[in-house]
């Protein structure tokens, strides 16, 4: 509550004297806010890798992951809106984009999809969880909406990387790989903060999804992840092996460093470290099966995508500029405690959700 | 029950915080309840719509007039007498007529509490002092 | 009626949802467009830079375009906001220089400005259209719907606009009351002086420039001076691989 209220501080002061208090530049005008955005965005979209096992493929297993899941995207999707809110100039002007619609805007379907999502997940999420607690089956329409959030996750943060990869000035995101790559990460960091939830909740509760679900799970993750780090690489082929400056501008800035700016390189290669990291952990079987193994596996594939998506992504396509100047940005300390406090919301909603749902699951027996 | 007491006793102290507004305005002593003086133009002698329109609607003209210039580039207005005016605040409304926000748009606003006309963090009300026109 | 809170909840969020949503469809059926014209304009610009002489230090051009649209000045590079400006030309033209042209570019700056674009990227991403072409091909900002949200800037693959991060008025070095400033959080560029457009003038910056190296016109009309100029002298613009049509031309 402490960091909530910290934040809300910082964001006043932020309404009062501008953006001029982060770290934010003519240069690199997207930063932190739009990088979480883009984060907490793909965690809301993951919530389909348990919907879509458990409702379409009727793996029982799921049934306690996928009320959390489920509940877990409402909340991201919150944050996700939150970090739009903070980053926006004239924040009492959001309704424009409902008074002014433009249908050629990119971010005016993104609100479309995002907020259908949010809709549909709370719909979902408190059907399911009153018929548990009235004791009766979940009801049909429930499944048929179920199955309609499946590829309406997918559309979310595919919305959300048309959002960069559509702009014609940015090499580092003008490329139809962004949006499988979005959701490639997303489906590897989601899940492994779901398991590290449901870890923490074990422990502190009790509440216990069943081993087979977190396995499962970590096998998703597992495909996921290769797949993420195999779509990075085929970037990075592209881009260097074609030698085009543009292509590969983005890629060594952010790892070799240019201009005399480095300061982004050793967090960028931390993130690859810890992508090979989890992957080695979660390609043995052996290993993945151990829970503090995949407990460590998950931490390291979500540190390392959020390092590379919360941040490495939009860096990268802001810097070099479009007039080729090499600008540091660095978040400043205001940034930083208002992205701590949405954070913290973020905490505390998952928090009182899932208490709800785990009392009420303890108190119906069965799975 | 014997949570009455604790329920009225608190229902007391919630009206009394509410309406803590209405006290302090009572206690504070009031200004005068005089109706506000607007600045009367020497010059001309009809404003560009009829005074009872412009009483009610002056904030929906001057959108009106913002979003032509601004969004579809329209300057002209004709009046409802016929006559033709540049669509322009300062211009057309403050330096031809009504000078200054001071002598009159505070007057009403700063009367009934109106904060809403942000014009002025952008739009300067006079201009320069020489004729004005670029 | 007997009605729980939870109905009741359910029962406003639904209104709530039906409300906007019945606003956004007549909103979204309404047109908005400007009246038929009856020929079309499209204002361009081309900069001479043989005759332009920013590389010794004149600067008219940017001082009358600052001056009487009160862009303030801000010492921070990261905040500052500009509507024209200078640039090496490495920058200007990435990649058109190798290391045996350095030399003859080296001390030439180019003077650059929103290229009010044909095809403008900015115009497309613009989520409550405060940033759109008008019909005479000038792309121009409306400051009162602007929300902020920068995605015009990340479009724009020329770099031309800028960004109120704080309240620009105690920067501004004297207001110049005929001309609004803006207020924080909107985002601001070159408006190729459509005010004065409006009335027959000329672009401030085209006025100011003692050498005449900056020339006005419509691009539309076969015999305006902008256009003989384009027909007799060689011209480059900047990145036009990437289809958005700029307006401005720079004669080499």
């Amino acid at each position: 509550m402490l960091v909530v209220l910290a934040g809300l501080l910082c964001y006043l002061q932020q309404l009062s004297q501008g953006l001029v208090i982060t770290g934010l530049g003519r240069d690199v005008t997207w930063g932190l806010y739009i990088a979480q955005f883009t984060f907490f965005v793909g965690i809301a979209a993951s919530a389909v890798t348990v919907v879509l096992p458990y409702y379409l493929h009727d793996y029982k297993q799921f049934a306690r992951l996928t009320i959390l899941g489920e509940l877990l995207a409402i909340t991201a999707v919150i944050m996700s809106g939150l970090f739009i809110l903070v980053d926006l100039g004239q924040p009492s002007r959001v309704l424009n984009i409902v008074l002014h619609p433009q249908p050629q805007s990119v971010m005016f379907w993104d609100l479309i999809a995002l907020s259908g999502y949010f809709l549909l997940n709370v719909v979902i999420a408190t059907g399911t969880i009153n018929a548990r607690r009235e004791h009766v089956p979940t009801s049909g329409w429930i499944r048929t909406l179920a199955l309609i959030s499946i590829p309406w996750a997918i559309s979310i943060h595919t919305v959300t990387a048309f959002l960069f990869s559509g702009l014609p000035g940015r090499s580092y995101w003008l490329t139809a790989i962004l949006a499988p790559r979005f959701l490639a990460s997303a489906f590897a960091s989601g899940p492994a903060l779901l398991i590290l939830l449901c870890f923490i909740a074990r422990k502190l509760t009790g509440f216990d999804v069943g081993n087979e679900a977190l396995h499962k799970l970590a096998v998703i993750i597992t495909y996921a992840a290769a797949i993420n780090v195999f779509f990075v690489l085929a970037e990075v082929f592209s881009a260097f092996y074609s030698e085009i400056p543009e292509y590969e501008a983005g890629f060594v800035y952010l790892f070799v460093g240019m201009g005399g700016d480095r300061h982004l390189v050793p967090w960028m290669w931390l993130s690859f470290v810890l992508s090979l990291a989890a992957l080695v952990l979660l390609l043995v079987p052996r290993w993945r099966s151990k829970d503090r193994l995949l407990a460590a596996a998950c931490l390291c594939i979500f540190v390392s995508i959020w390092l590379e998506k919360g941040l490495g992504l939009i860096i990268g396509g802001m810097v070099p500029s479009p007039l080729g100047t090499i600008t540091r940005y660095a978040p400043t300390l205001p940034e930083w405690t208002i992205v701590l406090g949405i954070w913290a919301i973020g905490a505390l909603m998952t928090t009182a959700f899932f208490k709800t749902t785990f009392s009420i699951w303890e108190s119906n027996g069965g799975d | 029950m014997n949570d009455r007491p604790f329920i009225l006793g608190g229902l007391i102290v919630f009206v009394v915080f509410v309406t803590i507004p209405v006290w302090r305005s009572l206690a504070t002593p009031k200004v005068t309840l005089a109706a506000p003086q607007l600045a009367v133009p020497a010059r001309e002698t009809q404003c560009v719509a009829p005074v009872s329109y412009m009483r009610t609607s002056h904030m929906q003209l001057l959108q009106e007039w913002r979003d032509d210039v601004v969004r579809r580039q329209q300057r002209q207005y004709v009046a409802f007498n016929g006559r033709t005016y540049q669509k322009d605040l300062t211009r057309t409304c403050l330096s031809r007529c009504h000078g200054s926000r001071k002598e009159f748009c505070d007057r009403c606003h700063e009367y009934n509490g109106v904060t809403a006309p942000d014009c002025w963090n952008c739009h300067s009300d006079a201009l320069r002092a020489a004729g004005g026109t670029r | 009626m007997k009605i729980t809170r939870k109905r009741f909840l359910q029962l406003s969020g639904l209104s709530l949802i039906a409300v906007a949503a019945k606003r956004m469809v007549r909103v979204m059926a309404a047109s908005t467009s400007a009246p038929e014209s009856t020929k079309t304009v499209r204002w361009g610009m081309a900069i001479d830079l043989e005759k332009c002489r920013l590389d010794q230090g004149c600067d008219g051009c940017i001082k009358a375009c600052h001056s009487a649209h009160n862009v303030p000045q801000f010492a921070d590079r990261a905040h500052e906001v500009k509507w024209i400006w200078k640039q090496p030309f490495e920058d200007v033209f990435p990649f058109a220089e190798t290391e045996y042209t350095r030399e003859a570019h080296a001390n030439q700056p180019v003077l650059l400005l929103c290229d009010h674009c044909d095809d403008p990227p900015c115009v497309d991403v613009c989520p409550v259209e405060a940033t759109w072409r008008t019909d005479t091909g000038v792309v121009t900002v409306d400051f009162h719907r602007c929300i902020g949200c920068r995605y015009c800037m990340a479009a724009c693959p020329y770099g031309s606009r800028s960004f109120n991060w704080q309240d620009p008025r105690p920067a501004i070095p004297a207001v110049n009351p005929d001309f609004p400033t803006r207020t924080k959080g909107v985002v601001e560029k070159c408006n190729f002086c459509e005010e004065r457009l409006a009335k027959n003038l000329a672009p401030l910056c085209v006025e100011a420039c003692p050498e005449k190296a900056l020339i006005f016109g419509d691009l539309e009309q076969k015999d305006s001076e902008i256009r003989n100029v384009l027909r007799s002298r060689f011209s480059v613009q900047r990145k036009p691989e990437l289809g958005t049509g700029p307006s401005v031309y720079y004669l080499t």
